[in-house]
């Protein structure tokens, strides 16, 4: 086996020096009947080459070469090369938890920036080193809120992604957290601020609302805050964008802010690994699940970096700990530090502004034609967007895929209400062309019917 | 003390410990500190839509005052994080025997098959029509994973160890409340991971402990006694932290079903087992594997890991939506119609980029690779025991698979621990073995080779912890103020606990 490093001579010299008779006798611990004494049933030993002509053909399977207008919580944004060069370095990829600070200042550096860039993207004091997604960050970031407040109820509007609230109501089943589920208004897709002043009460530990939300509208923030605060409630807004930070006022209101960061240079790679993370305002920091990582000093008084507060953690307090997470999501954090470093200042602005065109367009296109109606006008967007349409979305997907298109998400499965309505995104990767592909087949269905 | 004289002796010479001789490294600021604004790394392509008025369209929602990101060209974020790279250890470098942690080779084609265009660009709303491929990937891991495991239903869905742990409790619960009661307590052995009473916690379990018997196993006497009516499960974790198999296994699977009390197993260590035996078919109902540690995903740096659950028949019906279904004519599809679910635990598949790599390992190895695989991960984890067992203190005799704990007994009598001898095995070129756990051995010393260290590292890496162990009688002080031979010497972890400084502020 080519990854083992070991001569069949070896092994034996190691046996006679060990005092064992054979390799199996190292096993005879596991009682006889429990030992396997067949080959497992998988496929043979491959070589490499037939490993990569087995995953390309999956790959081809798969489809390539479609335009997407695809979005809600997963988006495709381009890749920096030099994102893959780097986290590609051994040093990087084949690290552990950086526990033994002396020979992981590296990975403890780089978390050191990533979580000063989060913090300044999203306007809180200070942010972790990385949670599993976007949806297990929200779900702990209620637990956190009912921790620093002892209450236990929450109150989650229903523009949430769809999947964030049920992995929310999975966290929660069990520690008597109750969650009510607050409308949004027909007209401006915003959660129902009237519905939700109504919810918040004096035992509601957090109010959790997404922004730019799962319609792509931006929520009124500091309107959502003042109604939280009044009640003594933590205001939690979920990201799940994270490039509409470019150009979106971040939500300073906030006290705890949870984010999906795949959008900064992480393939979607058909929904993970992604890079969830906690933000939040300092004095909630001892309620913080997840690693952090701290500046400090050597014993010659050089800068160096540990993983500090570690007394939250499971392996510290066992069952009293803020929170089970243990291995995290390190390189896809670091893929989103070099990505916002190629970036900058400049750049995440410029685009975010490329994507707040490319969707304005989109929208302005597709719901030109007969029979697509744009939903939600009265309040601003990023680059997502519900159409309405008189045809049925199975029907017209059907034609965008022979157009080599694949369109919005059909919100039935979650919202039927609002009949046949999809959810639409457009980001700098989608063309003009692709645009005006997209409304010319739209308009078609109308013609035929 | 002896001197085997098969094993080699450090080299001796200038500058020279081992397998080590210091070079340089670059001094490198924080990223923020090199910025200059007008520098840029990126261009985008010009826009080919009209232009749009952000201030306008976004009204109060507008951001007036950006983030502070640096701004750099791209030579100087390449050097920035290479240079950033060299500052760490790496299984590339050398053997990183942290015990239970499973630190192996990472095969370079598993990044290369993870990057493959259409499985990397996958958006995971795509209909599965256009999803075939990657269905076809994920559905042939799951069948792997379950006849390496012997369970009959799989969900690869956690996205890490302690997310299994959660979800396979989530099912535990969910099948004692179909049975009309959820039950109170979990019991955990006192040699757990940390994770383990975490996560039976979230679940809404109280947690009782389980004291180790004198082999460092299950204490059937004191199982049988603690298990009850309002035992929900036992969270075993076989091979043990210790890295003994509980030969018991049976009787313990046996005491549990009894009570109605089900076994779940942490397969952290199932690296002792892949190929030579499967949990299903000793007792165990439900359990998780880490396909970071098993399966070689990288660990890079702390994450991303992938913690599949897998289970006995009779708890698939509580399985996390959506399944992986087949339809009469062979196409896939996920199945979200699931009553009986405990709901989802992550949005989306799972960290599906590790179920590629997971795969191109299985499929590197085969049967007999892993099998092979085992057996030198609990070779590598003996002849570490015999060599070193002279200097060191072994506090259980018992046998010993994947890993091999000592103690400090003999070192702290003369003022040295296991945290000061973990720090000098840096100068010897070595990371750290696992420090202080597990917490059932005072002063632990866990050490974990895996398959994938040569006769030649293992020799090297035991001179070192005998050349140590002199250390420690002679120069005591040399090993309690180490490491001397990198970047940085011990940070005081207290400052930075006491006055925490987590992010970089512009200077006033």
């Amino acid at each position: 086996m080519r990854y083992l490093p070991k001569s069949p001579a070896e092994r034996q010299q190691m046996l006679a020096e060990i005092g064992a008779a054979s390799i199996d006798s190292l096993f005879e611990v596991i009682p006889a009947e429990y030992r396997l004494e067949r080959d497992l049933n998988i496929p043979r030993q491959q070589a490499e080459s037939e490993i990569i002509d087995y995953f390309r053909a999956a790959g081809q399977k798969n489809a390539t070469g479609y335009a997407s207008f695809l979005g809600a919580g997963a988006y495709r944004h381009y890749r920096p090369v030099i994102i893959d060069s780097l986290v590609q370095r051994g040093e990087f990829l084949t690290s552990y938890t950086p526990y033994q600070a002396e020979i992981t200042q590296g990975t403890l550096q780089a978390i050191f920036e990533f979580q000063t860039m989060i913090a300044e993207l999203t306007g809180m004091d200070v942010a972790n080193a990385s949670m599993y997604d976007g949806s297990t960050g929200a779900a702990e970031a209620v637990r956190m809120a009912m921790r620093v407040t002892r209450r236990d109820k929450s109150v989650v509007a229903a523009t949430v992604h769809p999947e964030y609230r049920e992995v929310m109501a999975t966290y929660s089943q069990h520690e008597g957290l109750a969650s009510a589920v607050i409308g949004y208004d027909a007209e401006t897709g915003r959660v129902d601020l009237a519905a939700l002043a109504a919810a918040i009460t004096e035992e509601t530990a957090a109010v959790l609302v997404q922004s730019p939300n799962f319609f792509g509208i931006i929520e009124d923030i500091p309107a959502i805050a003042e109604l939280a605060h009044a009640k003594g409630a933590l205001l939690i807004v979920s990201i799940a964008e994270a490039v509409s930070l470019g150009v979106v006022r971040p939500p300073v209101e906030a006290d705890i802010v949870t984010m999906e960061a795949q959008s900064f240079g992480v393939a979607l790679s058909y929904g993970g690994p992604f890079c969830g993370v906690i933000a939040c305002k300092e004095q909630y920091l001892r309620q913080m699940p997840g690693r952090l990582v701290g500046q400090t000093v050597d014993g010659s008084g050089y800068r160096g970096f540990v993983l500090t507060l570690s007394t939250r953690e499971q392996h510290i307090r066992r069952e009293k700990a803020t929170s089970n997470i243990c291995t995290n999501q390190a390189l896809v954090a670091l893929m989103a530090t070099i990505f916002l470093t190629v970036y900058g200042k400049e750049g995440i602005r410029e685009l975010a502004e490329h994507n707040l065109a490319k969707a304005d367009y989109a929208a302005k296109a597709l719901s030109a034609q007969s029979g697509v109606k744009l939903r939600f006008t009265g309040a601003p967007r990023f680059h997502e967007f519900v159409l309405s349409t008189v045809e049925s979305p199975t029907l017209w997907s059907q034609r965008l895929l022979d157009e080599k298109i694949v369109g919005g998400v059909d919100l039935g499965r979650w919202y039927p209400e609002l009949g046949n309505a999809t959810l639409w995104c457009a980001t700098e990767l989608i063309t003009r062309e692709q645009i005006d592909t997209a409304a010319k087949v739209l308009a078609e269905g109308l013609v035929e019917a | 003390m002896t001197t085997d004289a098969t094993t080699p002796q450090i080299p001796a010479g200038p500058r020279t410990l081992g397998k080590v001789r210091p070079h340089q490294t670059q001094n490198e600021a924080l990223v923020f500190e090199m910025s200059s604004p007008g520098k840029r790394a990126y261009k985008l392509p010009p826009l080919d839509v009209p232009a749009v008025d952000a201030a306008a369209l976004l009204g109060s929602a507008h951001r007036t005052t950006p983030g502070l990101l640096p701004e750099l060209s791209e030579v100087e974020i390449i050097r920035h994080f290479t240079r950033l790279s060299t500052w760490n250890y790496a299984i590339d470098l050398g053997m990183y025997p942290l015990g239970s942690c499973t630190m192996k080779y990472n095969p370079r084609v598993n990044e290369y098959v993870a990057r493959i265009e259409g499985l990397a660009e996958a958006h995971p709303y795509r209909p599965d029509s256009l999803a075939q491929g990657i269905l076809e990937v994920i559905d042939l891991l799951q069948r792997c994973l379950l006849e390496i495991t012997g369970m009959d239903a799989i969900t690869l869905q956690p996205a890490a160890g302690a997310h299994g742990e959660f979800t396979g409790i989530l099912l535990v619960r969910a099948w004692h409340e179909s049975q009309g009661n959820a039950r109170k307590k979990i019991l955990i052995p006192d040699s757990a991971h940390g994770t383990n009473p975490a996560s039976a916690a979230i679940c809404g379990y109280t947690v009782e402990n389980l004291k180790s018997n004198a082999e460092g196993g299950i204490d059937l006497e004191a199982l049988t006694r603690q298990v009850d009516e309002e035992t929900a499960a036992l969270m075993l974790t076989n091979p043990s932290t210790i890295g003994v198999f509980e030969s018991q296994i049976a009787k313990i699977a046996d005491i549990l079903h009894a009570k109605g009390a089900l076994l779940y197993m942490d397969g952290a260590n199932m690296n002792a087992l892949v190929g030579k035996a499967r949990p299903g078919d000793f007792g165990v109902d439900v359990m998780h594997l880490n396909l970071h540690k098993t399966f070689s995903t990288p660990h890079g740096g702390g994450g991303p890991g992938s913690g599949p659950v897998a289970c006995k028949a009779f708890l698939e019906p509580f399985l996390p939506t959506p399944v992986l279904v087949q339809s009469k004519d062979g196409t896939k599809h996920w199945n979200y119609d699931r009553p009986h679910s405990v709901g989802r635990v992550r949005a989306f598949y799972g960290n599906v980029g590790m179920f590629i790599r997971a795969l191109a390992y299985i499929l590197a190895n085969g049967p007999d690779g892993l099998r092979q695989t085992t057996e030198d991960a609990v070779l590598n984890a003996n002849y570490i025991r015999k060599k070193l067992e002279d200097d060191y203190e072994l506090p259980y005799k018992t046998a010993s698979m994947h890993e091999v704990v000592f103690s400090d007994k003999r070192q702290a009598a003369l003022g040295v621990k296991t945290g000061d001898i973990a720090k000098r095995l840096i100068d010897y070129g070595f990371h750290p073995y696992t420090v202080s756990f597990p917490m059932i051995v005072h002063g632990a010393l866990m050490i974990e080779p895996t398959e994938s260290e040569s006769l030649e590292e293992l020799d090297l890496f035991i001179a070192a912890m005998r050349a140590i162990a002199r250390e420690v009688e002679v120069t005591p002080e040399l090993v309690k103020t180490a490491p001397h031979s990198t970047r940085v010497s011990r940070l005081d972890e207290v400052q930075a606990a006491r006055k925490p400084i987590l992010r970089w502020r512009p200077a006033e």
